[in-house]
């Protein structure tokens, strides 16, 4: 955000208390080099990452990914945010229980038919007769994966 | 529009819970323990066709357990907390009108009319939303409505949802249980079944026709026998609240939807030891911790107490009357309280004041009363209520507390180790309110 040469201000400083929430201010204008502060005028809303990434509390559970297969997009220790109320539509990753095992799946719907597909290419594909709802667990609506 | 009762009651509870975050169980028997793994207090319906029963120690269903590869659980009331949770506010969300009836049931009202796919609606999205499958009952009255969802939960071909408000409901009635009605305890189920001799159900008719007012009673078995006794008869031997009862089986509401909560007016903490507890340092710290518990359970409802009573008690379970020993004592704490230390140093000075040695305890508990809202409490001019600084720690300890996990701030007194603490070896995970222990799946 701050590009070359442009300086950002400490305009208060202070340890946040345990357990408080710690507003991030979303400002909407960037910050002007050597100014002091002038965008506090404009400080429109803080961001709430439970209101984003949560749309539906009641529904919503946390799950953990396992494992190191081959998958692109999931890693072992990422975090997904799991909404139990949306109906799975093609190409949905989702929660799925085969063969009694919690798996991570995406959902491919080609025509009449429904397969799992899994995200690594060592497991077999799966497709899905009868009632679904036994099987989908709930779809993934965001993945949180740790940088550092 | 007429307002009609629906009960909305989880099927198996806490096996549902289980069964939520370990979906491979679906179909298999599944029971869930007591605290200490004492007794069985929840079964899947596998379980229950295996012939184990409610409230059976866990040492005789074991070898059925053995036998048929039963999946046992200890219970975990973080888990079932949080999923009643859910539960009751998902049909909140579609059921304006709702009283949280109790860990697993809640009351609503439903318009008369379209009763039965607002039921279905609701089964189906608490299904969905949360996992845990449910019946539903409906009937004019919250009494029929409990018969209904008897029904339903006993015939899965009625798919989960019986209503009463339209059908015939004497047709249900007349094969239901007396005992299984709501609100017939052990005692009055014993007297309606009796045959003693005594004044006869219809007495008014009776004695118009000029017949004796003694007569060998007749049995009351089913529910739609007791729907046909008379009002004074029904008064006389189970007094106005089986009147009541009697009044709704007959379709006249007498038991109105309470949607706000009461304010409790007692509040006991207390439980069975893991293992047998002999000296006092460990009793004390027990009843640190059921006093702390209190104290969080008032604060969590703005509720303070007054009055503190603690029980220690030996296992009614053995056999010589010398080992036997129980006994309580109370204590009217100056002025009405939530504040942790008050409740804890109250309890400590009392258990000191009852103890005996020589016995081998089996069972402590903390017993709240005289409870008031913390808003309603009386300045008194001698006594100062809690400090600021006294508030503002509690409110501190409880955000922690919430945070990072039940006792992670604790007062000293309730003892470090806890060897006594109870015994809960297959405990699953706690989901839903813990990051470290969420469900896991695999990529």
């Amino acid at each position: 955000m701050a590009a070359t040469n442009q300086s950002l201000h400490i305009t208060s400083c202070r340890r946040p208390e345990i357990g408080e929430r710690v507003p991030l201010r979303l400002f909407l204008s960037r910050v002007p080099a050597g100014f002091p502060s002038p965008a506090d005028d404009y400080v429109e809303r803080t961001i709430d990452l439970n209101e984003w990434l949560v749309k539906n509390k009641l529904a919503t559970f946390i799950v953990r990914v396992e494992g190191d297969s081959m998958s692109l997009e999931f890693h072992s220790g990422d975090t997904l945010i799991v909404d139990r109320s949306l109906e799975p539509k093609h190409n949905d990753v989702v929660i799925a229980c085969v063969d009694g095992e919690v798996t991570v799946k995406r959902l491919v719907i080609e025509g009449e038919r429904r397969f799992l597909v899994p995200e690594s290419p060592d497991h077999p594909i799966i497709e899905l007769n009868g009632d679904q709802e036994l099987i989908i667990w709930g779809v993934v609506t965001y993945s949180i994966h740790k940088v550092r | 529009m007429q307002q009609l009762f629906g009960i909305i009651d989880c099927n198996n509870f806490y096996v549902s819970c289980e069964r939520v975050f370990q979906p491979a169980l679906e179909g298999k028997p599944v029971v869930v323990l007591s605290n200490n793994d004492g007794n069985i207090i929840a079964r899947s319906n596998e379980a229950k066709r295996l012939g184990i029963t409610m409230g059976m120690p866990f040492f005789k269903a074991k070898r059925l357990i053995e036998e048929y590869d039963v999946t046992w659980f200890s219970s975990n009331y973080a888990l079932y907390g949080d999923m009643s949770r859910r539960v009751m506010d998902t049909i909140n969300h579609l059921a304006p009108s709702t009283e949280h009836y109790s860990i697993d049931e809640a009351f609503v009202h439903l318009d008369a009319g379209h009763q039965d796919e607002d039921a279905r609606h609701i089964k189906q999205t608490v299904r969905k939303w949360t996992g845990i499958p449910v019946s539903v009952g409906i009937g004019p009255t919250k009494v029929l409505a409990k018969v209904a969802n008897t029904i339903a939960k006993r015939c899965p071909e009625y798919g989960g949802v019986v209503d009463l408000s339209n059908a015939d409901a004497d047709h249900y009635l007349k094969d239901f249980d007396v005992a299984d009605l709501w609100g017939i305890g052990r005692q009055s189920e014993k007297f309606l079944k009796s045959e003693e001799e005594g004044e006869h159900n219809q007495l008014d008719l009776w004695e118009a026709a000029g017949l004796p007012r003694l007569v060998r009673k007749q049995k009351i078995e089913t529910a739609l026998e007791l729907k046909h006794c008379s009002d004074d008869w029904i008064r006389k031997h189970l007094t106005i609240r089986g009147l009541r009862l009697v009044w709704e089986l007959r379709g006249i509401s007498c038991l109105p939807l309470e949607a706000f909560e009461k304010p409790r007016k007692s509040l006991c903490c207390s439980r069975s030891f893991g293992r047998p507890v002999f000296t006092l340092p460990e009793l004390s710290e027990a009843v640190a911790m059921h006093a702390t518990r209190g104290a969080e359970k008032l604060r969590r409802r703005h509720l303070a107490a007054s009055h503190l009573t603690v029980l220690i008690s030996t296992s009614c379970f053995r056999r010589d009357p010398d080992e036997l020993y129980s006994a309580s004592v109370s204590w009217q704490l100056p002025f009405p309280t939530a504040y942790t230390a008050a409740l804890t140093q109250a309890a400590q000075a009392l258990v000191e004041r009852v103890y005996k040695p020589g016995f081998s305890y089996h069972k402590a508990g903390v017993f709240l009363t005289d409870i008031v809202r913390d808003t309603q409490r009386q300045q008194s001019l001698l006594l100062p209520l809690e400090t600021e600084r006294q508030v503002r720690l509690m409110e501190a300890v409880d955000r922690l507390n919430k945070k990072y996990g039940q006792h992670t701030l604790r007062p000293l007194s309730m003892g470090l180790q806890r060897g006594w603490d109870m015994k809960r070896e297959h405990l699953s995970g706690r989901y839903t309110t813990r990051l470290d222990e969420v469900l896991k799946a695999r990529a």
